[in-house]
């Protein structure tokens, strides 16, 4: 029998360290992804750059959300209703690239990071589910 | 008559664009990656194709949170490169097909496949760096192109069955388009990543090199495949393999591998690539 929309979503909660981007999440992070779209303009990236906070304070997002911005916590900004194709709008204004930067979601140094992906990358083996621990 | 000759697949990773404008092909990192484009190069140069239909996504560059088409098609005359935070891709104007992909968009309407009609974007890298690979650093790239927008980002993305009847009626419609035109479809994206959260790097050699093998031998098998399976299989991100199936669903029922590559890594991502030809 086809599965039904809250069995669909459902299942994505049981995959370890993964936030799929659902409605949930970008209606909650709307504002988040909308503020990072603006970073598509040097004239944009300049402003942030000069003055993050007041930048950010032109835009409607919680407070919560500017934080998960200052701090370049992108675990933080995903919880927010982040997506990391928005999200790229912000590390790549600061210059990193997307393996600099999503190597700060794992815990990982940079070096370890790099050195992990250059070795074959991460297993599946242990994170595929976190209700069947395979 | 128009007609689709052959296939392409391949990875999109933002970073291969990066060393193709920075000149960095030949370092010891990339190249291992290139070398296995080289083959597609020369046999583009024989194949000569005119038109590239490109199925690909866009990264938050064109489509924001506000507007999130989930099948969508550039009708547009020509298309600029997206900056996408820090600066635009070096890269010529992409060159559209306007007249083919109005009728695409026409014939696929009316099989009930209701496509977005776009006359204006930016292309990002979803969509510059396949034609970085293939054609290198051209003043002018050799083909027109006709982009196909597919949502992989936000929830839920097409299934892999519906993929493959767009493809399917992308076929019909090209085949009913009266100019005598070279047609390539090209499905981009992929292979195994996942870019967010405590699980990023993922990589699935396993997964990959099945998806692979199965293009050719068993596609029913990925027109089956649901999301959750290439979410806990092939990482977050590697749910964009599911647009290499509207590519095969236009090929028919039985295609030839001419040429397969595949590497681990190309920055987060495990790069994969096959070219394929209708039988």
């Amino acid at each position: 029998m086809k599965q039904t929309i809250h069995e669909y979503l459902a299942e994505f909660e049981d995959i370890p360290g993964t936030r799929v981007y659902t409605a949930q999440r970008g209606r909650k992070g709307y504002w988040l992804n909308q503020f990072c779209m603006s970073l598509m303009t040097p004239e944009n990236r300049e402003r942030f750059k000069a003055d993050e906070r007041a930048y950010l304070d032109e835009w409607p997002m919680t407070e919560a959300q500017k934080q998960t911005i200052l701090n370049r916590d992108y675990n933080a900004a995903l919880d927010e209703g982040g997506n990391i194709y928005f999200l790229a709008k912000v590390f790549s204004t600061d210059g990193l690239s997307f393996l600099q930067a999503v190597g700060t979601m794992t815990g990982m140094t940079p070096e370890d990071y790099q050195a992990m992906m250059i070795a074959g990358g991460r297993s599946p083996e242990g994170l595929r589910s976190i209700k069947d621990g395979n | 008559m128009a007609r689709i000759t052959a296939a392409i697949a391949s990875s999109h990773v933002p970073a291969i664009g990066a060393a193709i404008d920075n000149g960095k092909t030949e370092d010891a990192y990339w190249k291992p990656i290139f070398e296995g484009y080289e083959w597609t190069k020369q046999w583009l140069k024989e194949e000569k194709p005119d038109v590239v239909i490109l199925v690909y996504n866009d990264h938050a560059s064109a489509f924001s949170m506000d507007i999130i088409p989930t099948f969508a098609i550039g009708c547009a005359e020509q298309y600029q490169s997206a900056d996408e935070g820090w600066g635009p891709r070096p890269v010529p104007t992409v060159v559209g097909e306007p007249d083919l992909a109005w009728h695409i968009a026409q014939s696929c309407i009316l099989d009930e496949f209701d496509l977005t009609i776009i006359n204006k974007m930016d292309v990002d890298h979803g969509l510059t760096v396949p034609m970085s690979l293939m054609f290198g650093q051209p003043d002018a790239w050799p083909v027109k192109v006709v982009p196909i927008a597919v949502n992989v980002v936000q929830y839920p993305p097409p299934t892999g069955n519906r993929c493959w009847m767009l493809g399917e009626a992308i076929a019909r419609a090209v085949e009913s388009y009266p100019e005598d035109l070279n047609v390539q479809i090209w499905g981009t994206g992929g292979m195994s990543h996942q870019l967010q959260g405590p699980r990023a790097g993922l990589i699935n050699k396993a997964f990959d090199n099945a998806f692979l093998d199965d293009l050719t031998a068993n596609p029913q098998r990925l027109r089956d495949m649901p999301h959750i399976e290439y979410l806990r299989e092939a990482g977050s991100e590697g749910i964009e393999l599911v647009m290499w199936l509207i590519m095969r669903g236009a090929l028919g029922d039985h295609v030839k591998p001419l040429h397969r590559h595949y590497h681990v890594p190309g920055s987060n991502t495990a790069v994969g690539h096959l070219v394929l030809k209708p039988e």
